[in-house]
């Protein structure tokens, strides 16, 4: 029987060294934020199609700021969609600032109590230093000749675009979509879905993010057309030349991502003042021409017509007030047995 | 008798009592714990709203989906997978032991490299998808896709359970059999097949819970249609959890309604392997 | 005659198997090295020493070994625990032993969410542990998540491996032995030990072989690329970043995988060579 316990000892012995090293390691998983060691690490929570942009902007940031306090600056990526980015926050994903897709993502985060009200308002231009729209991208040629949403509902004409229940994006391709026929049928509800009901029939992929919507059109060749933000669209003719083309709609919709700090995060990490410092700087005029090079609009005007070449400043754009704000439109037509559901179950 | 000599084993190994704290602290610590978690969410909802949710027609394409795909997968597993433990049992030629050797791979290979690759190369752009193409058969973001995918994580489950029961299998039965002037096909479904019966059951369950379930490699390869049902059940559960307005609730319940189906496969799939094994040693 | 239709079944089935498996695991494979060498070797060079590359190297390979420990020692007490002793439920226990097995990925990552998460009913307890030690153990979207997440889903694969083993060897062996008087880890050494010895390492390499190539649960649980990335989470930034070049380069890091999945293949394959010719001397 004592020698019974001796196995007992052992394997107690090693089971501990087995807990004790995984506790090492949880400590050096633990304790890489702040500021302990003169560098510094900040986490930036965004959503898919920010991944150059921000690989741009942080070095940029970083040089500025090694400038003026002679410290290292880290910041550490993370990429995905905006909803599932927003929800891994709330669940413990230690950002120090948001950049999301929508208001709305950065709202639920704030209703966890992680955000502290007003965060709207405390960046320059409701907190968007940047926006997009959404447009068409075509292979070259425009075979199929798509020039507006009308073309997209016709028989043959293949689209892709994301699910709006899992895509920040495709909301607002939905939205846009939504915009251009209650235009055309002057607010007649029941023709309006028709007509969405229709685009969304020749839906053949909906892949669950923006990214890899533009993925299976661009790299695995399905579709005709691409609903697509501007800045992908831009940034797919830059990487494949001559192979696309963009067709502007005659209306969109003015796409505003947000950003914000993570109040509970930063004061936790001891991070508040870089954090601000972050996201402030990406007002400054060099930050918005690497914007403006990324292909998303410059919130600054001045910058933004230095654009004016790249981007389609002529188009009629709604915005999402027209739908009574984020909540209200996301409630009349994702949120389950919503307009969405209603047409695409059909 | 029997009895007796259990109680006496009981008895005679040490080991019992440290053996059992580990197995159950650990197994709840690591498994049951964090899947009870899964549970309780899911118990926050109504039953009302509960079978309301799942009974979505959503909802229901995407089970009939997930678990079609993965039967119609298991099936094509379970006939090559016999047929290629048999020709890596009986057979000698050249390049057996590659052949033995890669059977894993799809264990190996992430989910994602596997749901990546095979849709490049069954999409338009691919060179298999073109060929396919040519015959009238669109591969990559339908079922078929989703069906190859399957096929692919599956492969090892019915092979693996095989080989050991064929390679025990003595030859003198089935030469008797060919000495009493049965035919090949009689020797296999009277002698041979009543043998692999159980681990082909094994391996067939094994693929079928595994296709169920899968995520990584189904998700690249399907085409996350409502529309054409090329949803599966792990897309659902993500997408509720992705959406504007998270629905752990949701998410948690038909994550349950997996895994009940997964605990019931595996407890069958154990049976059937204790009755084996009771009837082998027997 | 009969010898020859023999001979016809006989190629005719390695032709299927050949061409079935040449399908559906070899041209993969072969789809991998090629779409990662397309750009030559020195965007493949540059793809595999790039700083997140590295690092989701060392979280694979930490996730792994920890894994691989971890599962060793329980998949073993595990299978003597369910193979020598009779108990009530024992059916029901190897079962949920089993449940990573098939179990969503998915699931699992939820399931650690839902647990350790910030909102998750187990976060007040290890803010306790946390105080009270002065640590600072975070359970989701860190490192330790994603071991954790590694150990579920490869929780069943080494006592899988085991238990028919230890099923079919019986218990006289060591219940003789127990008369004797031996302690329960001599026993174990001495006369269990040989029996299980290559079913375990088989079971080790398919636990490892997991371990590296484990998406879904720790996608849901590790967020910060270039800290708690894993390789095939890496594959996927990589995948879905969108420029012509990191198509290619996904396809490097996932050639490095695939390297790794050979290696583990061939070592599988040697000892499974050394295991059989062992029983049969």
């Amino acid at each position: 029987m004592n020698k019974g316990k001796y196995f007992a000892g052992k394997v107690t012995a090693i089971l501990l060294t087995v807990v004790l090293s995984m506790g090492i390691f949880t400590g050096c998983g633990g304790s890489n934020e702040g500021q302990d060691s003169g560098s510094i690490t900040i986490t930036n929570v965004s959503y898919d199609p920010t991944r150059e942009l921000y690989t741009a902007y942080n070095e940029l940031f970083a040089a500025h700021y090694k400038e003026e306090t002679g410290k290292d600056i880290e910041i550490v990526q993370s990429h995905g969609g905006s909803g599932s980015q927003a929800r891994s926050v709330i669940e413990g994903n230690d950002a120090d600032v948001v950049t999301l897709a929508l208001a709305h993502d950065i709202t639920s985060i704030e209703d966890a109590g992680m955000i502290d009200a007003g965060w709207l308002d405390e960046f320059p231009s409701n907190s968007s230093p940047y926006t997009s729209t959404i447009v068409f991208l075509v292979r070259s040629g425009n075979e199929k000749g798509i020039h507006d949403w009308d073309d997209l509902i016709k028989d043959g004409i293949e689209v892709i675009t994301p699910d709006p229940k899992s895509s920040g994006g495709a909301c607002w391709n939905f939205l846009a979509a939504w915009d251009y026929a209650d235009k055309k049928y002057n607010g007649d509800e029941e023709l309006m879905k028709d007509f969405v009901a229709k685009l969304y029939n020749n839906v053949i992929v909906m892949d669950s993010g923006a990214r890899g919507a533009t993925t299976t059109f661009v790299e695995n060749g399905q579709g005709d057309v691409l609903l697509a933000w501007e800045n992908e669209a831009l940034l797919a003719l830059e990487q494949y030349p001559g192979e696309y083309e963009i067709v502007t709609p005659s209306i969109s919709i003015l796409a505003e991502p947000s950003v914000a700090i993570v109040d509970e995060n930063v004061e936790k990490n001891n991070t508040a003042d870089v954090a601000k410092e972050y996201l402030e700087y990406l007002y400054t005029d060099d930050a918005q021409r690497i914007i403006g090079e990324n292909y998303y609009r410059p919130s600054n005007e001045t910058i933004l017509n230095e654009f004016a070449d790249t981007f389609d400043l002529s188009v009629n754009l709604c915005t999402i007030d027209d739908f009574g704000g984020w909540d209200k439109a996301y409630a009349d037509f994702f949120a389950d047995g919503a307009i969405f559901d209603e047409i695409y179950q059909q | 008798m029997k009895k007796a000599g259990r109680r006496k084993g009981k008895v005679v190994i040490p080991g019992f009592g440290i053996t059992m704290g580990i197995t159950v602290s650990m197994l709840s610590i690591l498994i049951l714990i964090p899947l009870a978690s899964v549970m309780a969410y899911s118990f926050k909802m109504s039953p009302f709203e509960f079978v309301k949710l799942i009974t979505k027609p959503g909802v229901v394409n995407a089970f009939a989906t997930s678990i079609g795909c993965a039967f119609v997968a298991a099936v094509i597993n379970a006939v090559f997978g016999v047929m290629i433990a048999w020709v890596l049992v009986r057979y000698d030629f050249f390049g057996k032991r590659f052949i033995d050797g890669i059977i894993e791979l799809p264990f190996a290979l992430p989910t994602a490299v596997a749901g990546i690759t095979l849709t490049k190369m069954y999409s338009d752009n691919g060179f298999l998808g073109k060929a396919l193409e040519r015959i009238g058969i669109k591969a990559a973001y339908t079922k078929i896709g989703i069906i190859i995918a399957m096929v692919f994580i599956g492969i090892p489950f019915v092979v693996r359970a095989i080989q050991p029961v064929l390679e025990k299998l003595p030859k003198s039965c089935e030469e008797a059999g060919l000495m009493l002037g049965a035919s090949r096909a009689v020797i296999f479904r009277k002698i041979i097949f009543p043998e692999i019966m159980p681990p082909l059951l094994t391996g067939f369950g094994l693929a079928l819970a595994r296709g169920i379930g899968e995520y990584g490699s189904v998700i690249y390869i399907s085409g996350n249609s409502e529309k054409n049902k090329t949803q599966v059940v792990s897309y659902i559960i993500m997408q509720k959890l992705n959406s504007g307005n998270v629905d752990y609730e949701g998410a948690a319940a038909i994550a349950l309604i997996l895994l009940i189906i997964s605990f019931i496969m595996l407890f069958a799939i154990n049976i059937v392997q204790h009755v084996a094994s009771k009837r082998t040693s027997a | 005659m009969k010898r020859s239709r023999e001979k016809i079944v006989k190629w005719l089935l390695i032709g299927i198997t050949v061409i079935f498996l040449l399908f559906m695991l070899v041209l993969p494979m072969v789809e991998v090295i090629y779409r990662a060498l397309k750009d030559g070797l020195e965007t493949y060079k540059t793809a595999l020493t790039a700083k997140n590359t590295l690092s989701a190297l060392r979280v694979t390979l930490i996730a792994t070994v920890i894994a691989l420990t971890v599962n060793t020692i329980l998949g073993i007490i595990m299978a003597w625990q369910v193979t020598k002793f009779d108990f009530k439920g024992k059916n029901i226990l190897s079962t949920l032993i089993d449940i990573p097995f098939s179990i969503s990925p998915v699931i699992a990552g939820l399931a650690f969410i839902m647990t350790f998460g910030r909102s998750g009913w187990a976060k007040p307890v290890i803010d306790g542990i946390n105080n009270a030690l002065g640590t600072d153990i975070v359970l989701v979207f860190s490192v330790p998540a994603v071991v954790l997440a590694t150990i579920f889903v490869t929780f069943p694969f080494i006592s899988r491996e085991i238990i028919p083993i230890l099923h079919a060897q019986g218990r006289t062996e060591e219940e003789a032995a127990a008369l004797m008087g031996a302690s329960g880890m001599t026993i174990f050494r001495k006369v269990t030990f040989p029996h299980i010895k290559w079913g375990l390492v088989y079971g080790m390499i398919l636990c490892t072989a997991r371990a590296f190539g484990e998406f879904g649960a720790v996608y849901a649980v590790s967020k910060a690329r270039g800290k708690t990335f894993t390789l095939p989470l890496e594959v996927d930034a990589l995948y879905m970043s969108g420029t012509a070049d990191s198509i290619t380069q996904a396809f490097a890091v996932s050639s490095l995988l695939v390297g790794m999945a050979v290696i583990v293949l061939i070592l599988k394959n040697i000892v499974e060579y050394r295991g059989k010719s062992k029983k049969s001397v």
